[in-house]
């Protein structure tokens, strides 16, 4: 019963081995036993999910089972789900209960899945170590000292942790990547426009887009198939057909040209990162992949220009928690500005408003040339880069991170330095690109994420690639241990 | 670029945010340290650079001018601070007599 993939627990329950509301129940054991020490779950919808399973299970004895019927899941709880606490992970939503769902909810709903909760996060996607949160940290289940990368930290240690088989995470500079590469799982950030952001709490709306975690890219598949689409709810949603991402999983790689980029194997990168990603790239010679060396010039640039970009849309973002609508509202206001004033600065945490203050700062007048045009300029310069790139090679491999899982606490008053963390990451999604992260190994019993990054659109040859070197490797299949 | 904690001040009320004295001080330190890691863009030559607002280069669909939704506002207003009568309560805007 132990760690099956998605593929794998749909044929049990098709053989009726076991039944959607046994699998749901095993999932919540689970969650109970494990949830306090790692704290990677908000809320438990416990209730919801019996009388989904329960459900799914009579869809299938009519005999009206889909590929993802029965199966369990947990949703980053910046997605809005009807009726369910949605509090992105901070004090302001911490009384919101949802009016609405997100469309990614809706959508994997109809495809018949049992959500068994919402996951922590850092607070309104902003950090990269899941410290950041309301609710307190996430536990890394390789080193519960260890971070397990943000922002969508509580996913990546509920999918590590064998807590459930999926979930889903939002991605705006690295927050499905680098959480994934931390907990030894894999991820996908989709192109920009492919996944709907309606009900999706917005952070920085020209970067987010959602995308799903499992142990494997086959379960991204299939599971990113239900959440893509066009939604006409979305006005940056991009009307492309979604293709079965499971047709060409198993596509020879004879010929595929893979990119390194020279900027990534830089002084920066941990020798021994450096030497799991060699490995892998042996892997893949193996496979029939020809390797060539790539330059990407002004990725230098991504963490700078991102820094502008990310805090002045956020700042424009959050805006409306005022505390007048919904949301958290401060004791007995003077006047309307202290309520707004009060409300704000008494529910926000000290990152947000970090880059609230930057954001409002970039954007004041006077400002906008110099930093927010300027930022938008250089994501000119990083997609070039990147389009450049792809006249050479099909898809791009390096590290997803640095360095491995940090220490809890390492980097919490350095923000810089926690910036720095989603250095191979951020230039992806200015250049609106999919990435995946999956794992390549451990340095110190700590796990190894490679990136993969490919053209816009190319999610069904990302996972081609990830799951040519998923069969030949067994990474994906570490436990950590005591789970 | 380093921020003063006047200029923090100011930017705080714009962002209708309050700050305490000890705070004010901490965040010009920090915020500066961001812009200086910020202003690393101005190495680069944007002059014949396009900036880039939708990395897919799509504008934003229009769509017509119909009422699509339901009202839901008993619904919205479950969750909210404080109504009545349909309405959310603030406190009071416009003195007497104005």
């Amino acid at each position: 019963m132990h760690y099956k993939t998605i593929a794998e627990l749909t044929t049990e329950l098709n053989a009726k081995k076991i039944s959607s509301v046994e699998l749901t129940q095993f999932y919540l054991e689970r969650i109970k036993r494990f949830n306090k020490q790692l704290n990677c779950l908000i809320t438990i919808t416990e209730e919801q999910a019996l009388n989904a399973a329960k459900h799914a299970d009579e869809a299938r004895a009519k005999g009206q089972a889909g590929r993802l019927t029965g199966i369990p899941l947990v949703q980053k709880d910046i997605f809005c789900t009807d009726g369910i606490k949605t509090s992105c992970g901070s004090k302001m939503l911490d009384n919101y209960i949802s009016p609405y769902n997100a469309t990614v909810v809706e959508k994997l709903n109809a495809a018949g899945t049992v959500l068994l909760g919402k996951a922590n996060m850092d607070e309104f996607a902003m950090g990269s170590s899941n410290e950041n949160s309301y609710y307190g940290p996430v536990k890394n289940p390789w080193d519960l000292e260890r971070v397990p990368g943000g922002s969508s930290g509580g996913s990546a240690a509920a999918v590590a942790a064998n807590l459930t088989p999926v979930a889903t995470g939002t991605d705006t500079g690295g927050s499905i990547r680098q959480p994934c590469a931390l907990t030894g799982i894999s991820g996908i950030k989709p192109t920009y426009g492919r996944v709907s952001r309606y009900g999706m709490i917005a952070f920085a709306s020209s970067l987010d887009q959602g995308g799903p975690m499992a142990r494997t890219a086959e379960d991204l598949a299939l599971v990113l198939e239900a959440m893509a689409g066009f939604d006409e709810r979305d006005s940056t949603s991009v009307d492309e057909p979604v293709p079965d991402y499971t047709k060409t999983l198993n596509d020879s790689l004879t010929g595929l040209r893979i990119g390194l980029p020279k900027e990534f194997f830089d002084a920066g990168l941990d020798s021994d990162m450096e030497k799991a990603i060699q490995a892998a790239i042996k892997e893949y010679e193996k496979l029939g992949a020809t390797f060539h060396e790539i330059h990407l010039p002004n990725s230098g640039l991504s963490i700078p220009a991102y820094y502008v970009l990310a805090p002045a849309e956020c700042s424009s973002n959050l805006a409306r928690y005022d505390g007048v609508r919904f949301g958290y509202r401060c004791n007995d206001p003077a006047d309307l500005e202290d309520l707004y004033k009060r409300s704000r600065s008494e529910a926000f945490g000290n990152e947000v408003k970090r880059r609230i203050m930057i954001g409002t700062y970039a954007l004041s007048a006077g400002y906008y040339d110099a930093y927010y045009l300027k930022a938008q300029k250089i994501r000119g310069l990083i997609r070039q880069d990147f389009t450049e790139a792809f006249k050479k090679v099909d898809v791009i491999l390096g590290p997803t991170t640095p360095t491995p899982a940090f220490k809890l606490g390492e980097k919490a008053d350095d923000p810089i330095s926690m910036y720095l963390s989603d250095i191979y990451t951020i230039a992806v999604n200015l250049a609106g690109l999919p990435g995946m992260s999956i794992p390549a190994g451990f340095v110190k019993g700590l796990p190894v994420g490679m990136q993969l990054i490919g053209n816009l659109f190319a999610e069904a040859r990302l996972l081609n690639v990830a799951h040519s070197y998923q069969k030949v490797t067994d990474w994906h299949t570490k436990i950590p241990e005591g789970f | 670029m380093s921020l003063t904690p006047a200029d923090v001040k100011k930017i705080a009320h714009l962002a209708r945010l309050t700050m305490s004295e000890d705070e004010v001080a901490h965040s010009a330190k920090q915020l500066s340290n961001i812009l200086e890691l910020v202003a690393q863009m101005n190495q680069a030559d944007t002059a014949h650079i396009d900036p880039v607002a939708n990395p897919l280069d799509l504008s934003q669909r229009l769509r017509t001018d119909a009422v699509t939704e339901p009202n839901q506002r008993d619904k919205f207003q479950k969750i909210a601070p404080e109504v009545q009568d349909g309405l959310y309560l603030v406190p009071k805007v416009i003195e007497d007599g104005q």
